[in-house]
């Protein structure tokens, strides 16, 4: 059992780094970038918490985890019972360890950043889920269903699972509908396996399904059945289809071949393990140079996957300057040590082909930064005259996603606003119709990991409640 | 679940399964398709639902080898299990009593598609003239299927073994020069090029708005996630997987259409052979 330090000892420490795969080995591979830590390295970050009352992190943590209760377990060694601590709130935390932008949220809070040394919350988390995964430590078993209520749940990514996760719980009858032949949503298609590797998301739905959640892939709510078929046959249903339908720029020369939008080219590379072919029989086409539009984790991880898949020069074309890059500030370090290059303040105007059809070129024009706009960022002005043309073979093309109709078509009754999400209650995912719920993606527009947990679990509250009080 | 029930061989090249997959059957319509995966390190292979049946369960797709997947898909036997099997995916074809005569032309595979297609149409009470045609009278399948569906029935062959000796577009320019107004509507599915040129022909009789073609552009997820399956139509970027798979002929830009299709035709083309040669390794062809 480790001691604890004196709060001064606390202070001079500084955060326990990650070991990491080096940028020139892990660009020719798809394994995770971060290496986690050591049993001795988490005692050691533990250490540093102050252990605040009230405790300030808490506050920036959508899932409300306990975040100094599981720390203080660390440092005695007591990984089961952190991970208990945790798994209170959040069924996630292999997953949101890795992927939650905890700079904004709960280490942004923590009194330490004060000085700039967040306690590494993310880093903690995933080591304690880690630990657990690889010594088999799970969840409590419900006791035997006792609820002969049966609740739908379209969509198996993080927020229609963790909706499941806590109904099944409580002893309801639960079961998913995915639309792909995989569960677990973005997690599964969008973030490639170098930040989140699927053997983990696999993990956790299998968990799930002990539980006792069934879950039919291959089934499009909307196409194979409606909402309002669902509506009539179960008790209550939740809607978490994600928004992942791709948006495009409307510029020419975007249907030539070579250009992706970021869906694509991730869904091949990463769902269908494109980057496998042909072991795996779904190709993708990856030129010398790549270049890709946007600037959030999306067109990160697009330009990294690039990059792996061959790419001599991946690059990121971005309209505003760095510091208004949405990405996380871990995704720019981590593409900026692996060579990925940044054409900033440059927009895009037109794709250029050969008389094949095939990309080969980008043309663009040079941005300068003008007033603020709505958002508070500065808005960009493109430069008269400015316009150049970057030769590359691919354009990926990752500008944002948007809801896909095909869910709400088929819902008479639940509301959804101009974008097509659905009208959500913000505490309860209640929507319109007095059976159905909604929450993540598809009620925020796209967000995060966490968020979809958060919604999801205080869905699954309400519909207890709800269904508690029909008797 | 996604037993083959049923395989037959209708061609060199042709298959016909009948599959178990009662919830797709059970919301199956005319114009949509499926789509498959043969094994978990397969493709998604999007297919048209020639048939069904909602109160026995079953879909019936009919494919041509033509790459890796398929003649995969055509190794598997009877009581094999697919992987995956999802839909029905796209809309579906927008069927009425137009009313008068409708022209429907099938070519090659895309006789199957039609079929449905045909016998909705003629149970509406339309009058139906079917086209069907082949390269050679070998490929040329469902030619019974088709007659009972239809009116009338033409069949033409490119090499005149069957049939008349004639391309698909001849018989359809004939009818719109003669019968003008009376053809209300026309169907073509079937082989990029022939699509193409049956649209030119309904333009050049001023009936591009009146003819409706069924696209088949390369899909990943099928169902509006990736934008793998976007074409041109009136000017517009357009899903196939849920604007279409049809739309109006004389509004498509089936050259970029074409072109995209042709995207990975190296990797494919080396798939499929190094795919036969395990096969000759293996014993197995
Ligand atoms: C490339 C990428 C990287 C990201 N990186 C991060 C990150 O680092 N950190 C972070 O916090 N967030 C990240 N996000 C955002 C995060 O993944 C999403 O906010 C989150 O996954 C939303 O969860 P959800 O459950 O609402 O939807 P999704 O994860 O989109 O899941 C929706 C599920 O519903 C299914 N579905 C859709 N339509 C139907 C239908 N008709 N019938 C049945 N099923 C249907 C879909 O197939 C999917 O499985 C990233 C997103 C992307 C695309
Ligand atoms: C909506 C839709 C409905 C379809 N219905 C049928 C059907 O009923 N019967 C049938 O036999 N085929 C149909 N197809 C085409 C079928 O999906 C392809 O032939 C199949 O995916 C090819 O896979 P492969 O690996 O065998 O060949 P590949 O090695 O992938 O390709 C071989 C050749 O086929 C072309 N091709 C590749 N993928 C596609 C694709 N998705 N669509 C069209 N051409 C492609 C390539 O350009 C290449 O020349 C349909 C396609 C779509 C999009
Ligand atoms: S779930 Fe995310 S925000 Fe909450 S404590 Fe864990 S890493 Fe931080
Ligand atoms: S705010 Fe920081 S130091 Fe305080 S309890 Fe939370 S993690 Fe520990
Ligand atoms: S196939 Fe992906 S959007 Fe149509």
């Amino acid at each position: 059992m480790a001691e604890r330090i004196k709060a001064a000892e606390k202070f001079k420490r500084n955060r326990v780094p990650m070991p990491e795969q080096p940028p020139e080995k892990r660009v020719k591979n798809f394994d995770e970038v971060p290496l986690g830590y050591t049993l001795e390295d988490a005692i050691e970050e533990a250490q540093r918490c102050l252990q605040c009352k009230p405790a300030a992190c808490i506050e920036g943590c959508p899932a409300d985890v306990h975040i100094p209760q599981f720390i203080d377990k660390v440092i005695d060694e007591d990984l089961e019972g952190a991970f208990k601590e945790i798994k209170i709130t959040n069924g996630l935390p292999a997953v949101c360890g890795r992927v939650c932008p905890q700079e904004e949220q709960c280490e942004e809070k923590c009194v330490m950043n004060k000085k700039g040394k967040p306690i590494a919350i993310g880093r903690l988390e995933r080591y304690v889920a880690d630990w657990a995964r690889e010594h088999g430590v799970g969840d409590e078993k419900p006791q035997k269903s006792s609820q002969p209520k049966k609740i739908a749940i379209v969509g198996s990514g993080p927020a229609g699972l963790a909706c499941a996760t806590d109904l099944a719980k409580l002893g309801y009858d639960v079961t998913i509908y995915e639309a792909l032949h995989k569960p677990g949503g973005v997690l599964i298609y969008g973030i490639p396996e170098f930040r989140l590797p699927k053997s983990i998301v696999d993990y956790e739905i299998n968990k799930i399904k002990e539980l006792g959640v069934k879950i039919i892939t291959n089934y499009i709510i909307g196409l194979t059945e409606s909402v309002d078929s669902l509506i009539e046959k179960y008790d209550a249903v939740f809607l978490g289809n994600g928004a992942g339908a791709p948006r495009f720029m409307g510029i020419p020369g975007e249907n030539l071949n070579g250009v992706y939008s970021a869906s694509e080219f991730l869904t091949r590379s990463n769902l269908m393990r494109a980057f496998d072919f042909p072991k795996y029989d779904t190709p993708i086409n990856v030129g010398k140079r790549v270049a890709v539009i946007g600037g959030g984790n999306v067109a990160m991880d697009a330009v990294r996957t690039a990059k792996r898949l061959g790419a001599e020069d991946a690059i990121i074309v971005y309209r505003r300057s760095r510091t208004e890059i949405p990405a996380r500030a871990e995704e720019i370090e981590h593409a900026e040590a692996e060579g990925i290059q940044f054409e900033l303040l440059t927009n895009p105007v037109r794709v250029i082909g050969d008389e094949n059809g095939n990309v080969k070129g980008l043309e663009c024009l040079r941005m300068e930064l003008g007033e603020p706009d709505e958002s508070g960022r500065r808005r960009p002005i493109p430069i008269e005259g400015s316009n150049f043309v970057l030769d590359v073979d691919n354009v990926i093309i990752a500008i944002g996603q948007s809801a896909n109709p095909i869910v709400a078509r088929s819902a008479t009754g639940v509301e959804t606003n101009k974008w097509g999400y659905f009208v959500a209650d913000e505490e309860t995912g209640h929507t319109t119709h007095p059976k159905v719920w909604a929450g993540g993606d598809i009620v925020t527009g796209a967000a995060t990991v966490i968020l979809a947990v958060g919604a999801g679990k205080k869905a699954a509250e309400s519909i207890n409640k709800y269904l508690e009080e029909q008797g | 679940m996604y037993k083959i029930l049923e395989k037959e061989r209708w061609s060199e090249s042709v298959f016909s399964y009948i599959i178990d997959a009662p919830y797709v059957a059970k919301a199956a319509q005319p114009g949509q398709f499926i789509v498959l995966i043969t094994r978990p390190t397969g493709e998604r292979i999007p297919l048209t639902i020639a048939d069904s049946s909602a109160e026995e369960g079953w879909v019936q797709i009919v494919f041509q080898v033509v790459g890796k997947s398929t003649l995969e898909l055509s190794l598997m036997e009877k009581n094999d299990e697919l992987y995956s099997f999802a839909g029905p995916l796209g809309t579906a074809s927008e069927l009425e009593n137009f009313g008068g005569k409708v022209v429907i032309i099938g070519g090659g595979i895309g006789i199957a598609p039609i079929h449905p297609i045909a016998r909705k149409l003629k149970e509406m009470g339309n009058y139906v003239v079917s086209v069907i045609g082949a390269r050679t009278k070998e490929l040329l399948i469902m030619e019974d299927k088709i007659r009972e569906a239809s009116n009338e029935l033409i069949v033409v062959t490119d090499d005149g073994s069957y049939g008349r000796k004639a391309l698909v577009t001849e018989p359809l320019d004939e009818m719109l020069k003669t019968e003008g107004e009376n053809i209300k509507k026309i169907w073509a599915i079937g082989p990029p090029i022939m699509m193409k040129f049956c649209t030119k022909t309904a333009v050049a009789n001023g009936r591009g708005n009146d003819i409706i073609v069924s696209l088949n552009p390369i899909m990943v997820d099928g169902t509006g996630m990736c934008g793998a399956c976007r074409v041109t139509v009136g000017g517009k970027t357009k899903f196939a997987c849920v604007d279409g798979p049809e739309f109006i002929g004389g509004l498509v830009d089936f050259d970029e259409f074409m072109g995209r299709q042709r995207q990975y035709i190296e990797k494919e083309k080396n798939a499929l052979e190094s795919y036969k040669a395990k096969l000759q390794k293996e014993g197995r062809v």
